[in-house]
């Protein structure tokens, strides 16, 4: 464990540290690039502890991504246009305020997670990843049929939203606030792995009879960290939105949720700063191997392959080299 | 992220939306159109359930989920459009189909997917999920990103009258009947032959049938090479319908998906009967919701609220399902 402790140590500085050396260099891109494997990363943080830590193998996290992401593009689109919301029975106008949209796809995200949750946790093992990736669809479709927020053609947002004291639209600042996003909810989800709750949802994970027996509401506990995880991914899916200023229904698509599912895969299932290494060498891979060949997914799908088969453990897995056991 | 993946999601479901958009602007809703969508949900039920007939199969005998199922209705697909192609056949089309998709099921059941039986659903759910991304970047590569288009043979192009004077496609019809005959001839490879007893043996317990002496590795390859078939015959049959694209099969396999939640893991019988659920639930919501809101809001907001509803509804169907049998309609345990 100690040695895992380093190792994400050195994952979190790197990724500090490549950002800061690209502003030295005037690398714009390089923080952009960093700035989105922070969000991945978050996204991914949040899928592992429903995934790694509970063992819930959630097919259709981007629901929450996207509508993490929707939260964001609806509630600027409102303030950019001037037009409130909702004026019956009270005015709610839109927002550009970084903080305000942040909560606003918390707490959406997390009713959808407890909605979708409540119905797939009656469910388990294959039933339960296909009945998420379903109900991951199902937003895919509304948004696209859905015409008032651009349909399929999805919403732009012209201005970077605020964040208090902080010039949003300068590449290293808003990578600060991604970072400290990250940071801070690494921290949390930590604790919270170690909390009594953490411990039940890892005891139910690897033997649910025993956790049954001891007079654990196995139901109850996999709902709550289903909702956790989903809001950790909606407040990343808004992060996303904010780094493109657009959002559309591809952020929903199950490609989205297969993403996610594969930064953990990469990083190391059940590790606390997996997600943050998966990510970080996705968007290293997309953007090397796009550069090398137009089908740079085949490439992709091969590294993918073989890291599920031979490979187990991930990069933090291959590196701290400690078997950490998931779905048993 | 891929962008493309996204317009060709929707294929399946403009199909159907086209139907819907006739129907308000046109005329009536009359009994006439009623038995046409019907009809439509019936053949778009049989399709489904050639994938879902497939992939339940192999998750009951080997216990694999496989993401990649779709990836075979493709290369069913594009077989089938590049032998019409060269020969001007639409049988020997189909038979390609049947061949190119049994042939690279086989192909990645002895290279990768016997490698999964062991594993957990997750590495099973993102090893088949690295074989999508190679078999679509591969098609791409090797066929271009436009789509193919496949034609409807000659002999059942155009309408055929049925009794009641309903005008109705020729070849809908025909895959109709091609998906049951399937169906039937399915039910009796299972129930009657000595392969279909080894089959139901495995489903019971994969072990012992082993320990009796089968050869369990044929077996596996066997099964997911059928499965792999009819979801290439499938492929090939509404290829003739849309177009035949990169990423064809993933809104179908996730459709198929729903069908085997609905219907139940493992049974035949439940593939068949969701499908169908799904099919025509799908079909007649495009039709009948904008049609039914239109009757008490003004056109156009019916027309976008009842698709939108409609886009949803064999979810909420599946949540239904879950809701009072969460083992599907005709699962055990």
């Amino acid at each position: 464990m100690i040695r895992e402790r380093y190792i994400n140590f050195l994952i979190g500085a790197l990724l500090l540290i490549v950002p800061l050396v690209a502003l030295q260099m005037d690398e714009p891109f390089i923080i952009t690039l960093a700035t989105k494997a922070a969000i991945l990363a978050l996204a991914g943080v949040g899928l592992n502890l429903a995934l790694g830590q509970g063992g819930l193998v959630s097919f259709g996290h981007a629901a929450y991504f996207g509508i993490g992401g929707y939260a964001m593009g609806i509630l600027a689109s409102h303030a950019q246009d001037y037009a409130p919301l909702m004026e019956v029975p009270f005015v709610i106008e839109g927002t550009n305020l970084m903080p305000v949209i942040w909560l606003v796809a918390i707490v959406a995200s997390a009713l959808a997670a407890l909605l979708i949750g409540a119905l797939s946790l009656r469910t388990s093992g294959v039933y339960f990843i296909m009945v998420t990736l379903a109900f991951g669809q199902m937003f895919y479709y509304f948004a696209i049929s859905w015409p008032a927020y651009g349909g399929e053609d999805g919403l732009s947002i012209y201005v970077r939203n605020q964040f208090p004291g902080v010039n949003t639209l300068d590449p290293i600042q808003f990578f600060g606030i991604c970072f400290v996003v990250l940071m801070a909810v690494l921290f949390l989800v930590n604790r919270l792995n170690k909390s009594p709750f953490g411990l039940a949802l890892n005891g139910a994970h690897q033997n649910e009879e025993r956790a049954l027996t001891v007079g654990i509401n196995v139901y109850r506990l996999r709902l709550v960290a289903f909702v956790i995880s989903g809001a950790i991914t909606g407040l990343a899916g808004a992060l996303f939105a904010d780094l493109n200023r657009f959002v559309s229904p591809t952020m929903f698509s199950w490609h989205t949720s297969g993403e996610i599912m594969v930064f953990i895969i990469l990083g190391g299932v059940a590790r606390l700063f997996g997600p943050v290494a998966g990510a970080a060498v996705y968007i290293l891979l997309e953007h090397m191997l796009g550069g090398i060949s137009e089908y740079w997914q085949i490439y992709l799908g091969l590294i993918l392959l073989f890291v599920v088969l031979f490979a187990k453990g991930g990069i933090v897995g291959g590196l701290a080299r400690r078997e950490v056991r998931h779905d048993g | 992220m891929p962008p493309s993946a996204n317009s060709e999601q929707m294929t399946i479901h403009r199909r159907g939306r086209g139907l819907a958009g006739e129907t308000i602007k046109g005329r009536a809703m009359s009994s006439i159109l009623i038995i046409e969508q019907i009809l439509n949900g019936l053949q778009f039920g049989v399709m489904l359930f050639l994938m879902a007939a497939g992939l339940t199969l192999i998750f009951g005998v080997m216990g694999l989920i496989n993401l990649a199922h779709g990836s075979l209705y493709m290369v069913g697909a594009f077989a089938a459009a590049a032998v019409a192609g060269w020969t001007g056949s639409f049988l020997l089309a189909l038979a390609a189909s049947l061949a190119a998709a049994a042939l690279f099921g086989a192909l990645i059941e002895l290279t990768v997917i016997r490698r999964l039986y062991a594993r957990d659903h997750l590495d099973q759910v993102l090893a088949t999920f690295a074989l999508i991304l190679i078999f679509s970047e591969a098609t791409r590569w090797v066929f271009g990103s436009f789509p193919l288009f496949l034609n409807i043979p000659e002999a059942l192009s155009g309408t055929l009258t049925l009794p009641g004077g309903i005008e109705y496609s020729r070849y809908r019809l025909t895959i109709i009947l091609i998906g049951l005959a399937v169906a039937v001839g399915l039910f009796l490879l299972i129930s009657k032959t000595r392969v279909g007893m080894r089959i139901r043996a495995g489903e019971n317990d994969r072990e012992m049938i082993g320990a009796l002496g089968v050869d369990i590795s044929i077996l596996y390859t066997l099964v997911f090479a059928l499965g792999a078939a009819l979801a290439g015959l499938s492929g090939a049959l509404v290829g003739a319908i849309q177009s035949v694209e990169v990423g064809m099969g993933e809104p179908v396999l996730i459709l198929a998906f729903v069908v085997i939640v609905i219907g139940g893991i493992g049974s035949i019988k439940g593939a068949l009967a969701g499908a169908i659920l799904v099919g025509l639930t799908d079909t007649l919501g495009r039709t009948m919701l904008p049609w039914a809101f239109a009757a008490f809001m003004e056109p156009s907001a019916a027309s976008s609220v009842g698709s939108s509803l409609a886009s949803m509804l064999i979810y909420i169907l599946m949540a239904g399902v879950l809701l009072f049998k969460p083992t599907g309609l005709f699962g055990s345990a």
